[in-house]
């Protein structure tokens, strides 16, 4: 029997949505490879977050509870996930595609010989039995790809798949005696600079509205994105130019390099649409751009171009949303 | 002190690229660079070297073409010395790359690797961390700036929800985010001296890999959906009245 071990991903003891796309990722592979799904949860006082997962169809939840993974150092990690993966007889290992599921996965992949499928956004069929879909250079072309060893690893795109829904039942929740190897894995945990926001993140907003350079400035950035954000209820987003030029901080980046998102709704506001850019948010379902030019990439991928200066447009478009919502 | 950095071809972002029916691509014609992220491990590199008293040397994995990049894109900038291993790269995965760095690293012994985050043709962003398990060596991945204190380099990283900082003991692996540093321009000068610089040429037989196969295979290429421009409004209430009445996003 086959068996799909999902590495959990959670902020302050609650599970993020990243964790429920790589579920719904892991269930649609279960029902080709005919597999079950166990779970994992890596930390340091993270009782809460295996018994938050119970009801997702997960046979057993491995938590590794151990001082020594406190932070998701990557060495420690991916020992522990591999150990995980043995005792419960996982033959595929999944996680998102985070920055977290990014640089240990791999690590995992080295430690159990398999080959590693990164950033899918399908599990296809193909002539060589269940495989992967893939986005290559920036999206510009897709890639099928199968994975020859006994062990796969895969990380998931989170704006590729639905959250998977709770669908009722019990999981078997199971503590792991964890030996991590903090000493061993001659890494340091310096410290984390959180970029603080009591607006959505990036990865589970609805909409999303995405600044760039032609914004100025940091102040011009704030004067245009901010008021839009609030008045829609959504995420603040980035391009790359932006945040180089400082107009706000490098995890609002979208892109090749930087998130991937597909929100309900896209503004993207003073961008002009580099192949780099449209990489991180070309499947949002409806995408606006606000620019002072009709002819840009952008306006290529638009389902509406509202062609004008952002600091004359976006107030008298939050003037009027404001009304909108209060005529209800 | 010996830094390792990684002199990756890919094909120019801007390039049109072609598949044939069977969904496999089409390399006649197109244009490389050298890959933008490895421009920036070999700026670290060298900014490091110089900090440091270090020896700099340049590795690309490829058939031959690739050493225009190992000399032009490391070797003219100030790399000291390039390695090229010839093999047939659409035939590698990350796995067989990390593989023949590893053979690299065991006969070089530097104290640190330096890799961009990801090549932009393949976009794996693999590498770097698989290279660092088979070495058993700590990483530091997706970084935005590198400093070396003693047995140490200390680096901010680039994560989900800002920017972490780690202290890994040397040697290590760190792979580059765009954002580390400015890549200088190669110099008239430093490109003629590349042209005399040592560049050895290795067969992957030199390298007794104890595997030469793939673990992951890519069986077909194929075009992403497009997406069709939509339309120009005429005013923020043409907008708004799209927004709410035929899109229903708002
Ligand atoms: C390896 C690599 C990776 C990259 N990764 C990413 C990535 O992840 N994400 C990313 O975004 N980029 C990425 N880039 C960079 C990308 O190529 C572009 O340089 C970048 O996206 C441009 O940002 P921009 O659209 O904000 O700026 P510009 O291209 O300068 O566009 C500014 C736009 O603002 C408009 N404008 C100016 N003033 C106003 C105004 N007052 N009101 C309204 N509109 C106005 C202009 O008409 C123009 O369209 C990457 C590049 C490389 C080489």
């Amino acid at each position: 029997m086959s068996k799909i071990l999902v590495i959990a991903e959670y902020i302050d003891g609650v599970v993020k949505k990243a964790t429920l796309t790589t579920l719904d990722m892991a269930r649609q592979l279960a029902d080709k490879k005919g597999a079950d799904i166990d779970i994992a949860v890596l930390g340091s006082n993270i009782g809460g977050v295996a018994s938050a997962l119970t009801g997702y169809g997960a046979g057993t939840i491995y938590v590794a509870d151990h001082a020594e993974l406190e932070h998701a150092l990557a060495p420690t990690w991916a020992k522990v996930i591999a150990d995980i993966a043995e005792e419960a007889g996982a033959d595929v290992i999944a996680a998102s595609a985070s920055t977290l599921g990014k640089d240990i996965l791999p690590r995992v992949a080295a430690r159990l010989e398999a080959g590693m499928a990164s950033d899918v956004v399908a599990v296809v069929d193909t002539d060589d039995g269940p495989g992967f879909r893939r986005p290559m250079w920036a999206g510009a072309l897709l890639a099928d790809v199968v994975i020859d060893t006994d062990t796969w690893v895969v990380t998931a795109r989170g704006s590729a798949f639905d959250a998977a829904p709770a669908t009722g039942g019990e999981s078997t929740i199971e503590s792991f005696a964890a030996e991590p190897g903090l000493g061993a894995s001659r890494t340091r945990f310096v410290k984390f600079d959180g970029t603080k926001s009591d607006r959505p993140t990036l990865d589970e907003a609805d909409i999303v509205v995405a600044g760039g350079r032609g914004l100025k400035s940091a102040d011009g950035f704030a004067q245009a994105v901010e008021p839009l954000a609030d008045a829609v209820g959504g995420a603040i987003g980035a391009s790359r130019a932006a945040v180089d030029d400082g107009f706000c901080p490098n995890d609002y980046q979208i892109g090749q390099t930087g998130k991937v998102v597909a929100p309900q709704l896209y503004f993207a506001v003073a961008i002009s649409g580099a192949i780099q850019h449209l990489a991180g948010m070309k499947n949002s379902k409806v995408i606006v751009a606000i620019n002072t030019r009709d002819d840009e990439p952008i306006n290529k991928v638009a389902d509406y171009s509202l062609v004008g200066d952002a600091f004359t447009v976006i107030p008298e478009l939050c003037e009027k949303i404001a009304a909108l919502k209060a005529a209800g | 002190m010996k830094i390792l950095v990684t002199a990756k071809r890919v094909t120019d972002p801007n390039a049109k690229l072609v598949i044939d029916d069977d969904g496999s691509w089409i390399d006649d014609d197109v244009e490389y660079i050298l890959n933008p992220f490895c421009e920036n491990a070999v700026e670290a590199a060298l900014q490091i070297a110089s900090d440091n008293d270090a020896e700099t040397i340049a590795i690309g994995i490829g058939d031959e073409e690739v050493q225009r990049y190992i000399r032009q894109g490391a070797l003219a900038r100030g790399v000291d010395r390039g390695i090229h291993v010839d093999a047939e790269e659409q035939e590698l995965d990350s796995d067989l790359i990390a593989k023949i760095l590893k053979a690299v690293v065991e006969r070089e012994e530097p104290d640190m690797v330096l890799l961009g985050k990801q090549a932009v043709d393949g976009d794996s962003n693999q590498v770097g961390q698989l290279l660092a398990e088979m070495l058993g060596w700590p990483q530091a991945t997706f970084a935005s700036e590198v400093k070396v204190e003693g047995a140490e380099a200390i680096v901010t990283r680039e994560v989900d929800g800002g920017l972490e900082t780690l202290a890994v003991t040397l040697p290590a692996v760190i792979t580059a985010d765009l954002r580390l540093n400015d890549p200088r321009y190669a110099s008239l000068a430093g490109i003629m001296k590349a042209k005399k610089k040592p560049l050895e040429e290795l067969e992957l037989d030199d390298l007794e890999l104890d595997d030469e196969e793939p673990k992951v295979r890519v069986v077909k290429l194929h075009e992403p959906a497009g997406r069709s421009a939509g339309v120009v409004v005429a005013d923020v209430d043409e907008l708004l009245q799209k927004l709410t009445t035929e899109a229903r996003v708002l």
